[in-house]
């Protein structure tokens, strides 16, 4: 294809198509005095090599973007993940973001839920509600979306390990609500890989759960067709300690694992790799953030072309939600949180996030203030609508430095991905320690830097002040922990326990066989079947995983 | 005899939180100073915390807790430390603690706090100056 | 605390006491003769001494978990001395094996010990061997040494054990094309984990050829698969330790290396007590003679004071 043809290609296939869909925000964006501001800036001449290595937003390999207009199109879902201690108070909050506006729902679990025990569990002792809801049965799910229509929202659910319980739960709560299955939009995260490594909510081994994720992969493709079934995360592989190529590379190694073993499961590529996300971290070096991100949609795009050969674009696109790195923040002098943030926050947008989440300045003291979390909001807000980045596409795009960068993440990341493989995949890599081992050896190098004073961190080892006044912080109520314990001895008692336990019978075998787990846990989680109870036989029959 | 024997040290995370990036910094740096650091991983009941310490022989504990549970679950380790007739072992605590939790801990027995950005020096030597005061009253006996 | 109160503890089977008594084992403590004289020449005669080795990631850590489970159902009192090495440099050590046995931590019945390689001049055994018999004191049937890797302290280990274990699984081509020269002949199982895996039968073929001959000597095949991480295949290899225990019983050969096992521990300790003598001879005497024949003066000198 010669140059000049295939912008004006683009411009007939990708964007008019675009722009025909969905109209741009404005008619038209243009600076202060009234000049146009470029869609997209270009260079002079567009050579072979400019369009082999960045191309064209919305188009192979998606250097600039997954969409031909990104954020003058439409700006990133700005999407707060928030944890309130019990069902009944999360669903006030719930309904009070809907009635201003929301649409899309965050939700976040405590730990007891995330790890598959239910909140009388002796492992649940003091840690019931604390960094999110406790979900034990249905009857909590039921409360938590209560009086909220779920075909019109897309609720993201922050869950892994057990993430096939509790999807099961909401499409119930659906069942129940009268809502069509096939409605659902939402994402659950599901990436189970990275909890062995950097996240630690694993129960299962690696392999029954990468059953798990592809009987969810399978079923969803059916019957939820616009659900987004994994959010495979970097996130928290950088919290862990690694470096930016190092996110992007075990990230990716992550999402190639899971593809692989879905297609050996016999799954269609196309049937469930557009319902593929990704998510990311947003850390304070600007320009290598957003080289990062370019690097990682690039290097994504190329593995789903050249090793699975997708076909459709959509199946090649890497689409991102991005938090600001919550590692970042210190417990000194807080309000210089809300400067790293913004930083942050605006290597993401600059990155071209398809939402995004930025942290409160309070965060590395406990739970955010409600104050705090608007100010969290307001920094996306002003980046929206004052900064004038969300007005032309892929900002950076052409300068020497970025455009090096970029390749650079992109080279390490293809060479992490190499090294797991010859070590015999992620599964093989998590089991003999290396990924945790790489990771931690970053971390480690970094920490020592701090405390030589050689990485100079705002406040906290240098520049700092005497006698520092800490603010006021929110604290979860200790009653929620006996609270939530006595409903979930209530909903036992008032259930019919044979069936309850015909049920999980029947959860077992299908376990032990190779049988999709979908039908019958959602036949055991409509009985009143406790998560607890759910993944013990899972437990059972799964064994348990320990680092 | 030639060298004294490396202080040993039990570093744990009980509760379910699986941050474990602070705890991993510190039996790192510990080792780095010549401590025999046993880390038995995340989400360990306080019962294990203290069997494992005995077990060991450990000089001194160090407990990380990130997710907000550490007013239940620091002195837990105390008190079962404490029915396995291993009270004295002195057990330092970290993580994102509040002022007023911070008395509560040490009221409650705990050797030590430390809060996100003690810089590894104190923290190291706080554990040195632990490991040496139960020696110290071993010597007595 | 004196001496006979804390022997009493221990005899109590005392955790705590337990520990402490280790501990001055280890270190080469103030009480350590007190302790070892009491614990008699019988201590090791109902006790099995396992070795268990084997490249990280083969699933080792899995399948010790499975044996300690196993031994325990059949109401075995277990010992674990799990070995990690220390830094070169600093002297310390991370000692994380304990991890993938903490489901044992509430078990009064499983002892677990880390202990770090300390960079012993005369070997580990100078100090495990030790452990190893308060171990046994402390009444544990079997005891399990885990070691990481195909290093010296991995030989040692073999030497202290009555039984030694390797781990292996798919995918470890390297590992064992290094191990071929020297543990692998020391080795008396060959654990084939992950048999659930591609490359298992590869494995299992070139091992069993390795073991060819002594596997047809006695009749007891030297390969055992095993899915650790599903519990599958223990049952076969518990029978198997068993037939070769039996066997290495009735033909005198544990007795044998044990023997030989005592002898080279106490040669390690000769060498270790005898060190700050020597070194004290040494130090600041310097002579312009080759350090061999230096060493000869002196072993000569040291042996002619003591005839007078």
């Amino acid at each position: 294809m010669t140059n000049g043809n295939s912008l004006s290609d683009w411009q007939k296939q990708e964007l008019a198509a675009s722009l025909n869909r969905f109209p741009e925000r404005k008619e038209s964006f243009t600076r202060h005095g009234g000049k146009e501001i470029a869609r997209l800036a270009l260079p002079e001449e567009l050579s072979e090599e400019y369009e082999q290595q960045l191309g064209f937003p919305g188009r192979y390999p998606f250097t600039r973007g997954v969409q031909p207009t990104m954020h003058r199109g439409r700006l990133w879902t700005m999407r707060q993940y928030a944890g309130f201690s019990n069902a009944a108070e999360s669903n006030l909050r719930y309904r009070y973001l809907l009635d201003q506006g929301t649409t899309g729902l965050s939700v976040a679990f405590d730990l007891p839920t995330q790890i598959g025990y239910d909140s009388d569990d002796p492992m649940a002792l003091g840690e019931v509600g604390k960094v999110g809801v406790a979900i034990d049965t249905l009857a909590d799910m039921e409360t938590l979306f209560q009086e909220i229509p779920l075909e019109k929202i897309s609720t993201s659910m922050t869950i892994n390990s057990p993430a096939i319980v509790l999807l099961a739960m909401y499409i119930a709560v659906a069942e129940k609500q009268g809502v069509a299955v096939d409605k659902l939009r939402g994402t659950i995260q599901n990436d189970v890989l990275k909890e062995y490594v950097a996240r630690g909510t694993y129960i299962f081994p690696p392999r029954p759960s990468l059953r798990l994720i592809t009987n969810i992969f399978q079923w969803c493709g059916t019957n939820t067709p616009l659900f987004n079934t994994i959010s495979i995360s970097g996130y928290h592989i950088r919290e862990a300690g690694s470096t930016a190529a190092q996110e992007v590379g075990l990230t990716l190694a992550n999402g190639i694992t899971y593809v692989q073993t879905a297609l050996d499961a016999g799954l269609e590529l196309d049937q469930f790799a557009r319902r593929l996300a990704f998510f990311f971290n947003a850390s304070s070096n600007l320009l290598e953030e957003v080289a990062k991100f370019r690097a990682a949609r690039r290097l994504w795009a190329r593995i789903m072309k050249n090793r699975f050969e997708a076909q459709n674009p959509a199946s090649q696109m890497l689409r991102f939600h991005t938090q600001t790195a919550g590692s970042s923040l210190t417990a000194q002098q807080i309000d210089n949180n809300i400067v790293r943030v913004t930083i942050q926050a605006l290597s993401a947008v600059l990155g071209g996030t398809q939402s995004l989440h930025t942290n409160s300045r309070d965060e590395a003291l406990g739970l955010p203030t409600e104050e705090s979390v608007r100010t969290a909001l307001r920094t996306q807000q002003i980046i929206a609508h004052e900064s004038g980045v969300a007005e032309t596409i892929d900002p950076l795009a052409g300068s020497y430095y970025i455009e090096q960068l970029t390749d650079q993440i992109e080279l390490e990341a293809e060479e992490l991905i190499a090294t797991i493989e010859d070590a015999g995949g992620v599964v093989a890599a998590i089991e003999n320690g290396l990924i945790k081992s790489r990771i931690e050896e970053s971390a480690y190098q970094y920490q020592l830097e701090v405390e030589a004073q050689e990485r100079i961190i705002v406040g906290l080892n240098d520049f700092q002040v005497e006698d520092e006044e800490r603010p006021a912080l929110l604290r979860v109520n200790p009653a929620v922990e006996d609270e939530q314990v006595k409903r979930l001895a209530e909903i036992r008692a008032g259930r019919d326990n044979n069936a309850v336990e015909r049920l999980l019978a029947e959860l077992q075998i299908a376990a032990e066989s190779d049988a999709n787990l979908m039908e019958p846990i959602l036949a055991a989680v409509r009985s009143y079947a406790s998560l607890g109870e759910i993944c013990r036989v899972l437990r059972d029959v799964f064994g348990e995983y320990r680092d | 005899m030639t060298t004294p024997a490396p202080h040993r040290v039990l570093i744990a995370k009980p509760g379910l939180d699986g941050h474990d990036r602070g705890a991993k910094f510190i039996a790192r740096a510990l080792r780095d100073q010549g401590f025999e650091v046993i880390y038995t991983g995340i989400r360990r009941s306080p019962e294990e915390i203290a069997a494992a310490a005995i077990q060991e022989d450990v000089a001194a504990i160090g407990l990380s807790s990130l997710s907000g549970a550490h007013l239940r679950l620091f002195p837990a380790v105390l008190k079962a430390l404490k029915e396995r007739g291993a009270g004295e072992i002195p057990v330092l605590g970290g993580g994102v603690i509040p002022d007023e939790d911070i008395e509560e801990l040490l009221a409650a027995g705990l050797h030590a706090i430390f809060t996100p950005g003690t810089p590894a020096e104190t923290i190291i030597k706080a554990f040195r100056s632990a490991c040496e005061t139960i020696q110290h009253a071993d010597d007595e006996d | 605390m004196k001496t006979e109160d804390l022997l009493a503890r221990f005899k109590a089977r005392d955790p705590r006491a337990i520990g402490q008594v280790i501990s001055q084992v280890e270190n080469n403590g103030p009480q350590c003769s007190a302790i070892l004289a009491a614990l008699g020449a019988d201590v090791m005669d109902s006790t099995l001494v396992l070795g268990l080795t084997g490249p990280p990631g083969a699933g080792k850590s899995t399948l010790s978990g499975c044996l300690i489970r196993h031994l325990r159902e059949q109401g075995q009192r277990v010992g674990i001395i799990a070995i990690d090495p220390s830094s070169p440099i600093s002297g310390g050590a991370v000692l994380g094996d304990r991890i993938r046995i903490m489901d044992h931590a509430l078990d009064p019945d499983v002892i677990v010990r880390s202990m770090a390689s300390r960079g012993r001049l005369g070997g580990l055994c100078a100090a495990a061997g030790g452990v190893v018999r308060v171990l046994a004191a402390a009444g544990c049937d079997v005891i399990l040494i885990e070691t990481v890797g195909v290093g010296q302290s991995e030989m040692d280990i073999v030497r202290l054990a009555d039984l030694t274990l390797m781990t292996l699984a798919p995918g470890f081509g390297d590992d064992i094309q290094a191990m071929k020269a020297g543990l692998l002949e020391v080795t008396d199982l060959l654990v084939a984990n992950k048999a659930d895996l591609p490359g298992s039968e590869a494995l299992c073929l070139e091992m069993s050829a390795t073991f060819r001959d002594r596997s047809q000597r006695d009749g007891i095949d030297r390969v055992v698969r095993t899915v650790a991480s599903q519990n599958q295949g223990i049952d076969t290899l518990m029978d198997r330790i068993e037939a070769l225990n039996t066997n290495h019983l009735e033909q005198g050969i544990r007795t044998a290396r044990r023997q030989l096992s005592l002898e080279s521990e106490t040669l390690d300790w000769c060498l270790e007590l005898l060190r700050p003598q020597l070194l004290a001879a040494i130090r600041g005497q310097h002579q312009p003679i080759d350090p061999r024949l230096r060493a000869e003066q002196l072993i000569a000198d040291r042996n002619h004071d003591q005839r007078q």
